[in-house]
């Protein structure tokens, strides 16, 4: 049987037979909160997930990956399930985080696999880009840099560089990612689930700071109101449409970084298109996790995830942290 | 003319002792870093990346504030291998003072710490070994837990705390 490395191989010299396209797209076809008026967020477990092994089963993560995305999108099958949240002709974003270094970044097998399903949905292998602030980052999730156009790209900020120009919202003023403003029609945020030493949780929303040039001058006041200002400007608001968050493993202290004495396995993933409520839905999970293990809530440690509410409030309006507007899915 | 001559030697004497001396400050505090096989089936897979204070944030946004907050005024880090399997990452945190050492090492530390003879104090855990030396403040993580991992970790502790 053929290894998800060697059909990625395959797929990028662009030998494989691709799927058709999807007539839908992501904007007409999955809206979830349209069809409901409740944002609907999956958390879908499996715990089994990692085995003995330090690093998840790729085939479980596959695995994993189509049950989350079928019970999003309700589609058993999964290219089907992901022709409603791609289009073919677009440029997909990847934006992954490895911040946290090897020991607690987006996981390979979760990228790899969705690289895998967005060619299965007709997406060109050189129409997707993987991309974080630097090489560093992209090596910590174990990829490799590739800039050729014909396979599937990887690569930094630091190659492609920012845009000259600032931007600003709010209080927040900016520098984007030229493969966010010029390169991507769409990006899907793949985040990993981590405790923060300032803005309490780091996840779908925070995972933008990749995207800007100088990330460490928005830290004041715990992120706040930066991580909800900077998801409001247009160009992160209207591109980055769906989260898949990695909660196979994760840090519930010490955070950002890697702090292997306070490492979790989740075992999730954490899946939606209205980030407020995916972020509602992660911190509640790292708030559990805390209270399993006897450590103090964020409010008590002095770094309440202020930007949650933050971000969908008025003035923000990014999405709901109302549990009661939310439709959360378990599986 | 003798006198020109003596104060001629008495001056190449003190420029000899200076040098010698700067020398041995360099090597006492320039590179804490073990070169491969220095310790024990432990190899240095990386260069040693240096970052002052204001650039720690590319380093390790969102942890930086603490450090810069305690006085860091420069981290180095590099890459290991244990026996070509264990990967483990060596940060070396210059403080301005004991004192921010001191608060960092004490900030992070939790009942789950076992207390190791190391430097001015430290402690380890399964994948880490933390310590602090004078101003310097050490933290060795492994990014897999095995059996050996720890006694692995206290090895290559041991080396940079006779290099600080």
């Amino acid at each position: 049987m053929e290894s998800r490395r060697d059909f990625l191989k395959t797929a990028a010299t662009g030998a494989l037979v691709l799927g058709s396209q999807s007539k839908l797209g992501l904007a007409a076809g999955l809206d979830q909160r349209v069809q409901t008026g409740k944002s609907k967020v999956v958390i879908a477990r499996d715990a089994s997930l990692h085995g003995t092994g330090a690093q998840p089963d790729e085939k479980r993560v596959q695995g994993l990956l189509d049950r989350a995305i079928a019970a999003y999108t309700d589609r058993d099958h999964p290219v089907e399930a992901w022709k409603r949240i791609v289009r073919a002709d677009k440029v997909i974003g990847l934006k992954v985080n490895g911040l946290g270094g090897k020991g607690v970044s987006t996981h390979l097998s979760l990228i790899l696999a969705i690289c895998e399903r967005l060619q299965q949905a007709g997406i060109k292998p050189g129409n997707i880009v993987i991309w974080e602030r630097n090489a560093r980052d992209l090596q910590a999730c174990g990829l490799t840099i590739s800039t050729d156009p014909n396979r599937m790209r990887c690569y930094g900020n630091d190659v492609a560089g920012y845009e000259e120009q600032s931007v600003t919202w709010g209080g927040s003023s900016v520098k984007l990612a030229k493969v966010l403003t010029r390169e991507c029609d769409m990006v899907i945020g793949l985040p990993i689930l981590k405790d923060h030493s300032m803005a309490g949780v780091t996840f779908a929303m925070k995972n933008m700071y990749g995207v800007v040039e100088r990330p460490s001058e928005l830290h004041g006041d715990g992120c706040n109101p930066g991580v909800a200002d900077i998801n409001c400007i247009p160009a992160i608001r209207d591109k980055v449409r769906f989260t898949i968050g990695d909660a196979m493993t994760s840090v519930y202290d010490g955070g950002p970084g890697f702090h292997p004495e306070r490492l979790w396995q989740p075992n999730a993933l954490i899946v939606g298109e209205d980030r407020v409520a995916v972020d509602h839905t992660a911190w509640q999970m790292l708030e559990r996790k805390r209270a399993e293990v006897g450590f103090p809530t964020f409010e008590a440690a002095g770094r309440p995830p202020r930007y949650i509410a933050t971000a969908s409030d008025a003035a923000h309006r990014l999405g709901t942290n109302d549990p009661q507007r939310m439709h959360l899915m378990e599986i | 003319m003798k006198y020109r001559s003596n104060w001629k030697w008495a001056f190449a004497v003190l420029v000899m002792i200076g040098a010698v001396a700067g020398t041995g400050c360099k090597k006492k505090g320039a590179d804490p870093f073990p070169a491969s096989n220095a310790v024990a089936d432990w190899q240095k897979t990386s260069e040693t990346r240096v970052f002052a204070a204001k650039d720690l944030w590319q380093y390790i946004d969102g942890d930086a504030e603490q450090y810069v907050s305690a006085g860091v005024v420069s981290t180095s880090t590099s890459d290991y291998k244990y026996k070509g399997e264990l990967e483990a990452t060596l940060d070396v945190y210059t403080m301005s003072d004991a004192a921010g050492a001191r608060k960092i090492l004490e900030t992070g530390q939790s009942s789950d710490a076992k207390a190791v003879q190391l430097g001015d104090a430290g402690v380890a855990y399964a994948q880490s070994v933390i310590f602090r030396k004078g101003p310097y403040l050490v933290r060795i993580v492994a990014y897999e837990s095995t059996l050996d991992a720890q006694q692995a970790l206290l090895a290559l502790a041991h080396a940079v705390e006779a290099k600080l």
